[in-house]
């Protein structure tokens, strides 16, 4: 049985750091709708965090004008109440994804970057997939239950 | 996020509240350093009691201020953790490296 997509919801921004609190506030308030647990919200605004947080800093890393480094993240509410949540950007790719993946694992030289955004990720959400083209950009599509009452 | 800061006999403390991103580690960053590198306290308590949302951000941050108090034979110590501090630094496993205090 084909799973109904009951809501969507896309949003589009620049790859700026003062948006990373309004894009994870504003998936937890689309996903506020079917009444989820506080703790799943916590958990949707850490990872819709880490993966805008990244894109931020490492797929626009090298572009300084933030209008060419637009971020869209599409959320469907499917009928099992489960939330696809889908974030895009065009930066520059990751090489190795199953490399970046790895717990600790950072191309951060700065000493300020634990390598723990993907795990948190893993972690946080029922499921996690990650396509990425060096050059083209980068999509993370998150799956959350939001049904764990 | 708000950093406020104190200092004693013992050494350090420093609270911050609110949420910790990338956003307003920058901030948090040069704040909790100076205070490093003015006070060269000998024991630094981070008290994290009044954060309501942290990130791997907040990982970073807390790495990065322990490296500093090494560096200068300074003890970092994190103080009263919040369930969303404390969830993001079991996950990485810092909560058996750095010396957490409760209910002070
Ligand atoms: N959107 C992206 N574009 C390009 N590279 C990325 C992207 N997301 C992740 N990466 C690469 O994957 C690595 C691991 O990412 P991860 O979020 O796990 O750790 P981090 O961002 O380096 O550190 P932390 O998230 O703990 O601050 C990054 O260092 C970077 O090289
Ligand atoms: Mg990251």
């Amino acid at each position: 049985m084909r799973d109904k997509t009951v809501n969507m919801m896309k949003l589009e921004f620049f790859a700026k750091s003062a948006n990373e609190a309004f894009a994870r506030s504003a998936v937890a308030s689309f996903a506020a709708q079917c009444d989820p647990s506080v703790s799943a919200v916590a958990d949707i605004k850490t990872a819709v965090s880490e993966a805008v947080t990244n894109s931020i800093v490492h797929g626009y890393s090298d572009i300084s004008d933030k209008s060419e480094c637009p971020i869209y993240i599409v959320c469907k509410l499917l009928e099992s109440k489960r939330l696809i949540i889908k974030i895009k950007d065009r930066g520059r790719g990751i090489e190795d994804i199953d490399k970046a993946m790895q717990p600790l694992f950072t191309t951060d030289t700065d000493g300020e970057r634990s390598g723990m955004g993907f795990t948190v990720m893993q972690s946080f959400c029922d499921g996690i997939k990650v396509c990425s083209k060096v050059g083209k950009g980068t999509t993370v599509t998150l799956e959350k239950r939001l049904d764990c009452r | 996020m708000e950093i406020r800061s104190e200092v004693s006999d013992f050494g350090a403390t420093a609270y911050i509240r609110g949420e910790i991103d990338h956003h307003n580690a920058k901030e948090a960053r040069e704040a909790l350093d100076s205070i490093i590198a003015r006070m060269r306290p000998q024991s630094f308590r981070l008290d994290l009691s009044g954060v309501s949302f942290c990130d791997s951000s907040g990982l970073g941050l807390v790495m990065g201020r322990m490296r500093k108090c090494n560096e200068i034979g300074s003890t970092l110590i994190l103080q009263n953790p919040s369930e969303a501090a404390l969830r993001m630094l079991s996950i990485a496993g810092m909560d058996k490296i750095i010396k957490i205090e409760r209910g002070v």
